[in-house]
């Protein structure tokens, strides 16, 4: 049996389950062993700004109770469990009136949009330029003009966001220095809206794109390198196939399945690297709404949108586990 | 022993099609320290239907000259000089093109490591599959048809149509290899020890399909190999290769039964026989290294009958008798008789 068995599919499945579970525990408890207390912090924030002392220690009594921060822990490690597996995230503490569900409904699809798109071109990019490189076949000037696009590599891409910026948006003036449309427009899918989105989500995927797909351009150097040696890269030759097909069919196929398994394995730190490039471009994403919650300490905010990156990495990993037998016959014997 | 031959015999042979000639072939590999001379100027011809042995030590070259006749020598190694005509056509001065359409349709591989020589993201009918639709434009029925006789032609199940390499044994790829090599009917197939990942039983099977199969096509076969006793079963004629020179090609009765050049005679001495033990015979000196191989004959290190010209001059492939040639100083053709000039004797 090939592809997709059950045994795969629930080792996978429960792989997932793990990685949630424990991505919430850890968010559940590190947060309590930091030495300030969030309410006193707020309430006395609050306080301040009113200028009375009187009754603060009523007050943050209320406000734990209103968290349910007075029960004991377990009580409140499952409550809290709960709520994360039912997305009932809780209210903003900084913000108080708004959710945190609502705040991350809006902010997530930005995020979505630009770091998924920004992924796979990357992805695509490098591999491509990276196979190109390693190809005997690819014209000498191809080949010495290629690794130019691997040298942005070596710059943090929160240095190349500040340096698009600066060229792009206070130089050239091409693109808008932050936002995700622009500001006249009201949030409706028109061509008008399509078209300003586009132009604001330029600069931070091309900071994205330009940086990561060296990473990936050298990783498929390499294994290209490799399986260009492999016996059966030498008999695709002797039978005389086209040139294009053995480099795609034989080559790239084979070259490309580690390159999968170090997509999934990176998949956290791309999604970690959002906040840098949406803080830099004032990008309304989900990595904004975090830099903001931390800024603020505003715990349930930082506790809500660090979940959901948790549960959208190991669920990008998942998807790409469950593809994964697809791609590579051999995978679901290895196991055995 | 005296020997005199018929002199019809060896007529009616050469006018046998010759499918394979190849001349002067040179192959260097390029290293640090200088280039290594893995094939040292081969010459040797292969005529229509006729099986060659190409037998040797480890390193002595087998596997380049198979890949220098495919013009498949792999980087650093390079194709200094030669021609290898394919049915009169020089393989080496084709263009690319010219060369792809060559390439599976007139001559093809069974590759040293069949192991690994099967791409493990495709399945078994694709594989076999993509080399006839890219020289012949059959329709995909067809194309399967021929596929499932293929693989019925080398004694594997239809069922292998569908599988992907990793779900085949060892006997069961080496099938397949020698299945998609006479896909296309070439005129010659190059085996290159397509049997030694194999234990002997599997191996005598696999060696049996493949004679099967060679009567039935009539193709031409290049048998790479140093099971010698393998080789005297399987071929018609064996060339003997020693550091990237081919030292003596030979009938396969004629090498066993009165073999010429000393090395031949040790590769001879040392098949294992079950039924005498004989200890095993081992030479003093090592192959000289290929990088500047020494003035004189190649062999002269290890050589029991070592004499002073043969440090000095290289000796020349000669055919002492017809189809019989032997690369050494030791032997003498005169009125018809191969002597033995170190004690005048006749061999
Ligand atoms: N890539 C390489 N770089 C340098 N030397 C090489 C390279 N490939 C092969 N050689 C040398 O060329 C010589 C011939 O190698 P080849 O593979 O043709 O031997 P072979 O007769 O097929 O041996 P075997 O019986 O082990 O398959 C060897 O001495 C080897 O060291
Ligand atoms: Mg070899």
């Amino acid at each position: 049996m090939r592809g997709l068995t059950p045994g795969y599919l629930i080792r996978r499945l429960g792989m997932f389950v793990l990685t949630v579970w424990l991505g919430a525990t850890l968010i559940f408890i590190i947060p309590r062993l930091a030495p300030s207390d969030p309410v006193a912090a707020m309430v006395s924030r609050l306080l301040a700004q009113s200028g009375s002392v009187e009754g603060s220690a009523e007050m943050i009594e209320a406000w734990r109770a209103r968290f349910g921060l007075d029960a004991p822990p377990l009580i409140q490690y499952l409550r809290y469990m709960r709520n994360m597996l039912t997305f009932n995230l809780g209210y903003s503490l900084t913000s108080f009136p708004s959710e945190v569900e609502d705040m991350v409904v809006r902010a997530l699809p930005w995020t979505l949009g630009v770091l998924s798109i920004a992924t796979v071109v990357s992805f695509v990019l490098g591999n491509t330029v990276g196979a190109l490189l390693a190809w005997r076949r690819t014209p000498g000037l191809v080949r010495t003009l290629l690794p130019l696009s691997f040298t942005f590599t070596a710059i943090p891409f929160f240095m190349l966001g500040i340096l698009l910026i600066y060229i792009f948006a206070f130089g050239l003036d091409w693109f808008p220095v932050s936002g995700a449309y622009g500001r006249a427009l009201t949030h409706n899918w028109n061509w008008e809206f399509v078209k300003s989105v586009i132009h604001h989500g330029t600069l931070p995927a091309l900071s994205i794109v330009v940086t990561s797909m060296g990473f990936w351009g050298l990783g498929m150097r390499g294994m290209m390198i490799t399986t260009d040696g492999e016996d059966y890269m030498i008999l695709a030759q002797a039978k005389g196939l086209h040139p294009r097909r053995i480099f795609w069919l034989y080559g790239v196929r084979n070259a490309l399945l580690p390159q999968f398994t170090a997509l999934a394995l990176n998949l956290g730190l791309i999604a970690g690297g959002s906040v840098l490039v949406e803080y830099i471009f004032a990008y309304p994403g989900m990595g904004y709404l975090l830099y903001q919650g931390i800024v603020n300490t505003d715990y349930t905010l930082i506790q809500g949108i660090v979940f959901i990156m948790i549960m959208g990495t190991a669920l990008g990993v998942l998807m790409i586990d469950l593809l994964y037998p697809f791609i590579d016959p051999r995978i679901t014997y290895e196991t055995r | 022993m005296t020997l005199t031959w018929d002199m019809q015999d060896a007529k009616s042979t050469d006018d046998r099609d010759v499918v394979l000639e190849v001349k002067d072939l040179r192959v260097h590999y390029a290293t640090p320290l200088g280039d290594v001379i893995a094939c040292n100027g081969i010459s040797f011809k292969v005529y229509e239907g006729e099986t060659v042995g190409l037998v040797g030590e480890s390193g002595c070259g087998k596997t380049t000259t198979a890949m220098g006749v495919l013009r498949l020598v792999q980087p650093p190694g390079r194709i200094v000089e030669g021609e290898v005509l394919l049915d009169g056509v020089d393989v080496l001065s084709l263009n690319e093109e010219e060369l792809r359409r060559v390439r599976w349709n007139q001559i093809s591989l069974i590759p040293q490591g069949a192991m690994n020589s099967l791409n493990p993201v495709m399945r078994v009918k694709d594989q076999i599959g993509d080399a006839i639709q890219t020289h012949e434009s059959r329709a995909r029925e067809a194309v399967k048809e021929r596929i499932l006789e293929l693989l019925n032609l080398v004694g594997l199940p239809a069922r292998v149509y569908n599988m992907y390499p990793h779900e085949l044994s060892g006997g069961m790829k080496q099938r397949v290899c020698i299945a998609m090599a006479i896909a296309l009917n070439p005129s010659l197939v190059i085996a290159d020890e397509f049997t030694s990942a194999l234990d002997v039983i599997v191996q005598r099977v696999v060696a049996q399909t493949m004679l099967d199969v060679k009567d039935r096509l009539g193709m031409s076969m290049i048998l790479i190999g140093h099971d010698m006793g393998l080789q005297a079963q399987l071929v018609d004629r064996i060339a003997v290769m020693y550091a990237g020179n081919i030292v003596e090609i030979a009938p396969v009765e004629d090498i066993f039964e009165e073999s010429l050049h000393p090395y031949t005679q040790l590769l001879i001495e040392s098949i294992p026989s079950i039924k005498e033990r004989k200890p095993l015979k081992v030479t003093e000196g090592l192959t000289h290294d290929l990088r500047n191989p020494p003035p004189g004959c190649i062999f002269q290190f290890r050589c029991p009958y070592v004499m002073e010209h043969c440090r000095e001059v290289e000796p020349p492939l000669r055919e002492l008798k017809p189809l019989h040639e032997v690369a050494c100083h030791l032997f003498e053709e005169q009125d018809g008789k191969i002597v033995d000039i170190s004690d005048e004797s006749v061999v």
